[in-house]
């Protein structure tokens, strides 16, 4: 049936572009005349400013989504401008905007430090930059409708943040050297962070927000080590010099820290992109609101790891045990995670944890030489991965903050909840690889290529076994909250019943009085144009994200392919084609698609057991497993994330917060106590010692005055008395 | 006469009636540290520290004789000058803590020692 052409995929898609484990980077050119570039980043920048100017001036409207959509869909409109006059096969170029840091102290390499505020263009970066860009206005206009409980202050910071956000991820993605690549990792953190904490009322938003900022600093110290270390070795941060400089071997001198560098690259990356053993920070950071979580915690700020690595892939290729450190943490990670997920009861929790066992996905395919099927993971995930957001988001808001998805049901034929159920299923379908999806070649490509290698096997089949996982716990979710019979409680959010009297019913005709929450009838807050508008949009590009996967499954060059080849990552744009049977006599390409396919439908099939025909069946199971003593661990551990948080908790905040309390009490008994006290104690016991001589009778200090008066002239009187009696 | 005077001036050495001068310095002082010490009426405790204060202005201008300059007369005005302020102060406030008390006696504010 489908096999015979699934055996075919990807057949050549590597051959057409020959031998790519020496192709040559191209030097980038400069280009003048494309500083007009420039404004991608200023733009976000404007609108950042305007939001503060408007939170300034008190505006209770919706000028500050307006200002932003503008200056997001302007800057989409300037990158579409930018790949289509370059196409999809240009080499790089460098576009110099303005000097940053220019120094020198003598010729020669190592003698000077340049890194200015110039963008290294090429099609990885044009790549990120369409989606970026492309999805972070269409997440504004959803955000304009969805954060509209919040006008005034709150919604000028909200967006202030988007902003600020936006343009740290452009400095991010375009940058031409690690310096500013860095400054805005730094800035994506600072943005996700001040969006984290956007409840700031909410001590657990507040605290999501501090966990995600320290988690990224610890992976942020590794990459400012890496980005120095590169210095030492290769005697620049700039990209251009860098990539021809990996290919010269004469160039690197340097001794065994040279090999420390991508795993120091990696540790940042693991932070940024929530992997192990970095990874606790992403399913808390949902705390922020759900436009957020779409887009900074799951299409675009998280996969800046992944664009890190595939950036710096002709460092990566020299370091082959780098690159199976990659593998095997994006692997361990996928699984991992997945087990979480399908544990949880949140729906962005669930949702939280599929992204990080993607993310996981992206770093199996790195590391075991494809980043064209990561790069194409990342891109077909930014867009089913935010959609599935947007629709929890979308759900929540509708149900007064309700994210349990035991307490949802049959949302399908909820009024006003039709679209956010269909495009729901699209996402959770993409999600779980059906086949022929965009989720389902992406994949394939990944495991394709860890399956072609015999020490990547393992990975293989450990991504098969997460992938029926993922369509599991996808579907889980779908057949729960928008499957089944209606019924719904609603969640304790006083905002989204405000929200009712404001506009949500009378746009819908149903009655000013319905929303009446004291009467004890709830009616669920249908999402309107602006949200319908955008996971429609979204689906779409979902769907069309597989276009790329049908034309490497036919063989021919595929847009993604192009991409990938065309920039930095040229070395591992394509995918291995091996024969040879790998398992039931079937070769790499066959297994994966069997596997895979059956892992899908199967897990798919589970979910629909238990968690649509016989709902009650998986209780049934859960209190088996927790009743018998020797299966216990295994629901309560995946419902409490392995233990993970407890485990940090004993390992470092523990013996700091013992170490610190002891070092507390030193301070406070010794320091304080003994020293700084102790002194400032004596002149108060000395004063002490002589208090009872002031009576307060006057007599009584003139006598003593007198008296000391007299024992100093007898003094002096015995000196000089005595010294005459010398002379 | 003028004559005279400005002939014997320079005959007079430096340290001449300075011990004079400086006995009776510490003889006005001794009067008034005892006056002081043995009475309890405040207006005359503070004449026996004038007393005591117009003794050490005897020293220093017995020391400036000795030194042959005008420095120890120019302290003198000074004293005497702060003495006028500081005298005006002082009998402000024993007035005020008479009427207090309805009594002149030092004993009377015993309890204004430290704790």
């Amino acid at each position: 049936m489908m096999l015979p052409s699934l055996m075919l995929a990807l057949n050549d898609a590597a051959a057409g572009h020959g031998s790519l484990a020496d192709a040559v980077i191209p030097k980038a050119v400069a280009a003048p005349e494309l500083r007009w570039a420039g404004w991608i980043l200023l733009l976000p920048a404007i609108s950042a400013v305007l939001c503060t100017l408007l939170a300034v001036l008190r505006t209770k409207s919706k000028l500050p989504a307006l200002v932003t959509v503008l200056s997001l869909g302007t800057c989409f409109a300037m990158v579409l401008k930018l790949y289509l006059s370059r196409g999809p096969d240009a080499g790089p170029v460098v576009v110099h905007l303005w000097d940053w840091m220019n120094f020198s102290w003598g010729g020669g390499p190592w003698k000077s430090f340049q890194a200015d505020i110039s963008l290294y263009i090429d099609s990885l970066t044009m790549l990120w930059m369409l989606f970026v860009t492309g999805l972070g206005t269409l997440i504004a206009v959803y955000a304009s409708e969805y954060m509209e409980g919040e006008r005034g202050a709150g919604y000028c910071r909200f967006f202030f943040g988007v902003s600020i956000f936006l343009l740290a991820m452009s400095a991010l993605v375009m940058a031409d050297n690690l310096l500013l690549l860095y400054l805005g990792w730094e800035g994506v953190g600072l943005a996700s962070y001040l969006l984290i904490g956007f409840y700031y009322q909410k001590p657990a938003a507040v605290a999501a927000g501090k966990k995600a900022f320290i988690m990224n600093r610890i992976g942020d110290l590794g990459l400012a080590i890496g980005i120095w270390l590169i210095w030492v070795n290769y005697g620049s941060i700039e990209f251009n010099t860098l990539f021809q400089a990996f290919g010269d071997a004469a160039r690197g001198v340097g001794g065994w820290d040279r090999s420390l560098i991508p795993f120091c690259l990696m540790l940042g990356a693991f932070g940024k992109s929530a992997q192990l053993p970095l990874f606790t920070w992403l399913p808390d950071a949902m705390e922020g609101p759900t436009p957020v979580s779409a887009l900074i915690h799951a299409a675009t700020m998280v996969t800046a790891g992944v664009y890190l690595i595939a950036r710096m892939q002709p460092l990566f290729t020299l370091h082959p045990d780098a690159m199976a450190t990659v593998a095997w943490v994006g692997a361990l990670t996928a699984l991992l995670s997945a087990t979480i997920g399908m544990a949880q009861y949140d729906i962005k929790r669930v949702f939280a944890y599929s992204t990080v066992s993607q993310l996981g996905y992206m770093f199996m395919g790195l590391g075991v030489g494809t980043a064209f099927g990561a790069a194409y993971h990342v891109f077909t995930h930014a867009f089913f991965k935010a959609l599935l957001f947007l629709t929890a988001g979308a759900v929540m808001h509708g149900f007064a903050g309700q994210l349990d998805l035991r307490r949802l049901s049959g949302l399908r034929k909820v009024p006003g909840f039709a679209i956010v159920s269909w495009t729901m299923l699209v996402g959770c379908l993409w999600l779980s690889a059906f086949p022929y999806t965009a989720g389902f070649f992406s994949k394939d490509l990944i495991l394709v290529q860890a399956m072609s290698q015999p020490r990547f096997q393992v990975l293989g089949w450990i991504g098969l076994i997460t992938a029926a996982m993922t369509a599991y716990y996808t579907f889980r979710v779908w057949f729960r909250v928008c499957a089944g019979p209606v019924s719904y409680v609603p969640g304790e959010d006083a905002h989204a019943h405000d929200d009712h009297g404001d506009h949500g019913h009378d746009d819908h005709g149903h009655g000013a009085k319905a929303h009446d929450a004291h009467a004890g009838e709830f009616h669920p807050h249908a999402p309107r144009f602006a949200i319908n508008g955008v996971l429609l949009l979204i689906c779409l590009g979902a769907i069309l994200a597989g276009i790329p996967g049908i034309q490497a499954l036919r063989g021919q060059h595929n847009w993604v392919q192009e991409m990938v080849y065309h920039s930095s990552a040229v070395r591992a744009s394509g995918v291995d084609h091996v024969t040879t049977p790998v398992a039931f006599g079937l070769d790499p390409h066959g297994v994966v698609s069997v596997f895979g396919i059956s892992a899908a439908i199967g897990g798919i099939l589970i979910a629909l057991w238990l968690h649509l025909l016989d709902r009650r069946m998986a209780d049934r199971i859960r209190t088996a497993l927790l009743s018998n003593g020797l299966t216990r661990w295994l629901p309560t551990s995946m419902e409490n994330k392995w233990y993970f948080d407890e485990i940090y908790h004993a390992l470092f905040r523990l013996p700091m917060w013992i170490t610190s309390h002891l070092l507390h009490f030193f301070d406070r008994h010794f320091i304080d106590g003994l020293l700084v006290n102790g002194i400032g104690r004596v002149p108060v016991m000395v004063g002490r010692l002589f208090q009872p001589l002031y009576n307060g009778a006057l007599q009584g200090y003139a006598t003593s005055m007198a008296g000391g008066l007299i024992l100093v002239l007898a003094w002096v009187a015995w000196r000089w008395l005595g010294a005459g009696g010398v002379s | 006469m003028m004559h005279l005077l400005a002939d014997a001036a320079p005959a007079m050495a430096p340290t001449q009636g300075v011990t004079i001068a400086l006995v009776l310095s510490a003889a006005l002082f001794t009067v008034g540290l005892i006056g002081f010490l043995v009475r309890r009426n405040m207006i005359l405790m503070f004449l026996c520290t004038e007393l005591m204060l117009q003794a050490a202005g005897i020293a220093f201008i017995a020391f400036g004789r000795m030194r042959m300059d005008t420095s120890g007369q120019v302290f003198v005005i000074f004293i005497l000058t702060v003495a006028a302020a500081e005298a005006a102060l002082a009998l402000g406030l024993v007035v005020l803590l008479y009427r207090r008390r309805e009594t002149l006696s030092a004993e009377a504010w015993q309890e204004l020692h430290e704790q």
